[in-house]
């Protein structure tokens, strides 16, 4: 399991930096940022947020370590050496010293160094495209995670997710249904994220769990994600996609498995099927669809999708009534 | 006979962008009528329009910049006050209008201010940095300007006739692809960047000839001033760098008035091609522009600071070393993309590397500071308040270079505060202490300082109020480009960043007041020596304004602070020396050859976005027979007389013996 915020381990490349006594400092200094920052990629909810927000304010403190010192000088030089200050000592020759130019290039050098070592393992390990689990293996100091909420070898869950003008549809292809704007999650398991787009780039990401990662159509981004904690997560795309970009947003609802087997039932029960014609329909622009499910599959819909089989999205072309769908709760 | 154009391209439904046209058409038919009434026009033609001298290229560069900066700025205001309304609301501005609104603010912001104003003071200060006449190719350099100005001006079109693009001002495929825009928006951005595109790599050639091949007898390279060398960097940068954003640029047109297929989804087009190329250009033109900002912060620090740069050499080491980096850090723009692990790592390491050399030069404005008698007027304002907010955007630089924590941040309202911190913070600070320093030796007279140190805390406390709260937003997840949100989260953030405006349109009122006020008490505040600042560049060495020909006579460099020891020498001795034997000097004639070229360049783009195929064969025609009507002349200089030459010279001098008379005792060596 990866470390989460709470239970980081030794190995990581952060636990280094954990003892350096700097931090505290620092933690102090960022304060007034992050203060009010609660709910987004400070506060995570999952192991993969959890690492990628420590990397973050990891690489924080080791710049500021440098960087907080060097604004106060300038501050204080520039305060100092003013020119109405009689008792500044002038050194109007003072132009070269070969002691100082060694500090100034070994200073940014070895800082850089260092953050190169965080930025290469953290790159690695936090590659989106790692499976969650895999990433427990390559630390073999590694002990289960003790998480409340996680089962151990719980089974990651598969879903397809195709960006479409402007919403965003999460198909489960082993439980055969799929919804647009909304995503439930069993808490605690792996989610594996297979994710496309049927038209324009757009970008996956839920801020409090994890990584982003973009839609491209033609192309299969992977991610890995995992919510510790029940809870709605606000998800959204983070790369600009047209006009209706503002309202593809949805909900990711994180919940115990026996709530998620419930819905899974319920879904299955009711609303329209997802065929090629249903997703022909869905396919053609429209701005702030409301969620609703799809109670069937058609399981190769995501294949057809990346491998162009079913033509790229047709823009703002003649346009097509809108699906006819039910929101949810109003029935 | 029109092409695509009707009178349904006039957006008669919408009054902002019909009543800003108006005003502008406005004030523009208003200046005309007052330049043709009074009898200026002469004058603006002779003097300005065909002038080919470097000096007023630069000034009309940099008054390009400015009002293009104010365009920009009413773009900015707009979106910040949508964004401050639109919290479960819509918001006053649709969303096909203002995603037009962002992607222009992006579009002129880099290419018609930034640019302009950073070239414009490549232009006036580095052919007098460098004790000479001119730069290599005086009319090309006036070409440059005009096919800038041709892309400010389609840009602006766009906003009455027909629309800008939806797109951000990088227009990623497959959005920008004809089945996703299919309207005029993306080929007014395609070829107002593509024509202009073209002046601007002009630029860099001039620029790179004229560093490397003309500079004053003795000054090697290690003898020229650091925004010399910055400037070469940044103009080597452009020579290498606006190519490929014209071929991709040109791509995205094959695609769309072709129907070629680089970059669409179907037919093997890969959108992530387009993607990368646009970034090879993008990362070293951020570059581009900061590398002669923190050209301008050196000049300006020593200058203050009573000192020599600190560490020149290092200093040109860093230049360099970040002038080749730049170029290897691109995919760092995609992290999000699905890499992988080692692309990511290397791309991130690589991108840290460039802080080296940032950090080395901070370091040694630093130690130029160190043992200084630093005087604070408004320039050395704007340095110190630049490296202390380049500190932290170069912070959340590194930051945003380490993959995991991008994953998070990407395209997040923090990348907007990381690049306004830079881009504000280093370039706008760096013009604007460019343009307070150098504006006495452009008009004789300086800039009124109290204006000056109102615009200046307006702007610092206006950037940190605006975009402190966009750092919190990014950390809170909200992505860049929304038109509304109902994330209530987010709303506090949105709400401080839209009253921090407040502040910022302060500053430009007082920016306003400023040139007015010292236009108006010029007498009061003129520089009759021509050294307003104890400067130590060449550029003081002559009068302010300077003559046509800069030099009389091309000064004789023999270290790194040539204008320094001339003054140093003519203290001790306590006289002037000798006058020189004066020789006619040979200057370049005036040239319409930019401003016609660009005439029909702009003809010819309005065509090519609207598909009027015959004016475009019009345009074309003209503008290539400018071109030879040009290459064909017969009389390509005029020469000023010695006597004329001796008269000017003696100007210069009789100002500085005076001054010499007063300080008999001499200032303090």
């Amino acid at each position: 399991m990866l470390p989460s915020r709470d239970g980081a381990k030794a190995g990581t490349p952060c636990v280094v930096f954990r003892t350096f006594s700097g931090r505290v400092t620092l933690v102090s200094f960022l304060a007034a940022i992050l203060a009010g920052c609660s709910g987004g990629v400070l506060e995570p909810k999952g192991p993969v947020g959890g690492a990628n927000a420590l990397i973050l304010l990891d690489a924080v403190c080791i710049m500021c370590v440098i960087g907080v010192p060097t604004m106060i000088a300038v501050l204080v030089f520039a305060w100092w050496y003013r020119a109405d200050n009689t008792r500044a000592r002038r050194r109007p020759d003072f132009v070269h010293s070969g002691r100082i130019e060694l500090l100034v290039w070994s200073i940014p050098i070895l800082v850089i160094m260092f953050l190169g070592g965080v930025i290469w393992i953290g790159a690695h390990e936090l590659d989106p495209f790692h499976p969650i689990s895999a990433l427990a293996s390559t630390n073999p100091q590694e002990k289960p995670n003790p998480q409340p909420n996680t089962p151990p070898q719980s089974k990651t869950l598969e879903v397809q997710v195709v960006s479409l003008d402007w919403k965003w549809l999460f198909i489960y292809p082993d439980q055969g249904i799929a919804s647009v704007n909304e995503i439930v999650v069993p808490v605690g398991t792996p989610v594996h994220f297979s994710i496309t787009s049927a038209s324009v780039m757009n970008m996956f990401f839920v801020p409090q769990l994890g990584s982003m990662i973009a839609a491209m159509n033609g192309m299969v981004t992977q991610l890995h994600l995992q919510a510790d904690h029940p809870g709605d997560y606000y998800g959204l795309s983070s790369q600009y996609s047209g006009d209706g970009f503002s309202g593809m947003h949805f909900l990711m609802r994180a919940v115990p498995a026996d709530e998620f087997a419930r819905w899974v039932a319920t879904t299955k029960a009711e609303g329209p099927t997802l065929d090629r014609a249903g997703y022909e329909q869905l396919a053609q622009q429209s701005q702030d669809v409301k969620p609703f499910t799809y109670r069937a599959i058609d399981s190769n819909i995501f294949h057809a999708v990346t491998t162009l089989e079913i033509a790229p999205g047709p823009g703002p072309g003649p346009s097509v009534a809108p699906p006819q769908v039910r929101p949810r709760g109003a029935d | 006979m029109l092409g695509k154009l009707t009178w349904g391209a006039i957006p008669w439904d919408q009054p902002i962008p019909l009543i800003a046209g108006a005003v502008v058409f406005a004030l523009f038919f208003a200046v005309v009528v007052w330049v043709i009434v009074k009898g200026h026009l002469p004058y603006l033609w002779h003097e300005w329009i065909t002038s080919v001298d470097h000096k007023r290229i630069g000034v009309m560069y940099v008054m390009l910049g400015l009002v293009m900066l104010f365009r920009g700025f009413i773009d900015a205001l707009m979106i910040r006050s949508q964004q401050a309304l639109a919290f479960h609301a819509a918001g006053y501005l649709p969303p096909e209008h203002y995603n037009q609104v962002f992607s222009a603010h992006g579009t002129i912001m880099i290419f018609f201010a930034a640019m302009p104003l950073v070239i414009g003071l490549m232009n006036f200060a580095v052919p007098l940095q460098l004790g000479v006449r001119d730069v290599a190719f005086p009319t090309l350099n006036s070409t440059s300007f005009w096919l800038t100005a041709t892309g400010a001006l389609l840009v602006n079109i766009s906003l009455v006739i027909g629309e800008f693009a939806r797109t951000g001002w990088l227009p990623y495929p497959p959005l920008s692809e004809t089945q996703y825009s299919p309207g005029v928006g993306v080929d007014y951005y395609d070829w107002a960047l593509l024509i202009s595109g073209v002046g601007t790599l002009m630029t860099g050639i001039n620029f790179v000839t004229t560093i490397l091949k003309i500079r004053a007898p003795g000054m090697s390279y290690l003898r020229m001033s650091m925004f010399c060398w910055t400037s070469l960097a940044a103009n080597l940068l452009i020579v290498a760098a606006f190519p490929i954003l014209t071929a991709t640029l040109a791509m995205l047109t094959l695609d769309r008035y072709l129907g070629f297929h680089f970059f669409t989804n179907e037919a093997g087009g890969n959108m992530m091609m387009f993607i990368n190329l646009i970034w090879a250009w993008g990362h070293p033109e951020v570059y581009i522009l900061v590398l002669p900002a923190f050209g301008i912060f050196s000049e300006v620090i020593s200058t203050f600071s009573g000192k020599p740069l600190f560490g020149y050499r290092s200093m040109v080491i860093a230049t360099m070393f970040i002038c080749i980096v730049s170029f290897m850090v691109w995919l760092h723009h995609f992290f999000t993309m699905g890499s992988g692990g080692d692309v990511n790592a290397v791309f991130g390491i690589a991108t840290s590397v460039i802080a080296v050399g940032t950090g080395v030069k901070v370091y040694n404005w630093l130690f130029t500071m160190y043992g200084g008698r630093i005087r604070y007027a408004t320039p050395m304002m704007w340095s110190v308040a630049f490296i202390v907010t380049f500190i932290i955007g170069g912070m959340t630089g590194v930051l945003l270079a380490v993959p995991p924590a991008d994953f998070m941040l990407h395209n997040s309202l923090f990348l907007v505060a990381h690049f306004h911190n830079v881009i504000i913070g280093g370039v706008v600070f760096a013009v604007m202490a460019g343009i307070t320093y150098w504006f006495p030796k452009a008009f004789g007279f300086r800039l009124h300082e109290g204006w000056g140190k109102a615009v200046f805390w307006l702007s610092v406390v206006g950037f940190y109020a605006v975009f402190i709260p966009l750092y919190g937003a990014g950390l809170l997840g909200m992505t860049r480009r929304l038109q509304h949100y109902d994330f209530a989260l987010w709303r506090p953030w949105v709400l401080a960043a839209g009253f921090g405006m407040i502040f910022l349109v302060g500053s430009a009122v007082a920016q306003v007041i400023q040139l007015v006020v010292s236009y108006r008490q010029r007498e009061l505040l003129r520089d009759e020596l021509g050294d307003p600042w104890d400067g130590r560049s060449l550029e003081w060495a002559t009068t302010s304004p300077p003559p046509a020909f800069n030099f009389a006579v091309l000064p004789n460099v023999s270290n790194e602070e040539p204008y320094w020891e001339m003054k140093r020498g003519a203290i001790e001795a306590q006289q002037m020396s000798a006058e020189p034997d004066y020789k006619p000097i040979e200057m370049p004639h005036n040239s319409p050859t930019g401003f016609i070229t660009a005439f029909f360049s702009t003809i010819t783009g309005f065509a090519l976005i609207w598909h009027i195929w015959w004016l475009v064969g019009v345009g074309l025609v003209a503008a290539y027979a400018v071109f030879v009507w040009f290459a064909w002349r017969d009389i390509e200089e005029y020469e000023i007389p010695a006597a004329e030459v001796a008269r000017l010279d003696r100007e210069r001098r009789a100002p500085r013996a005076r001054w010499l008379e007063r300080n008999a005792a001499g200032r303090p060596a």
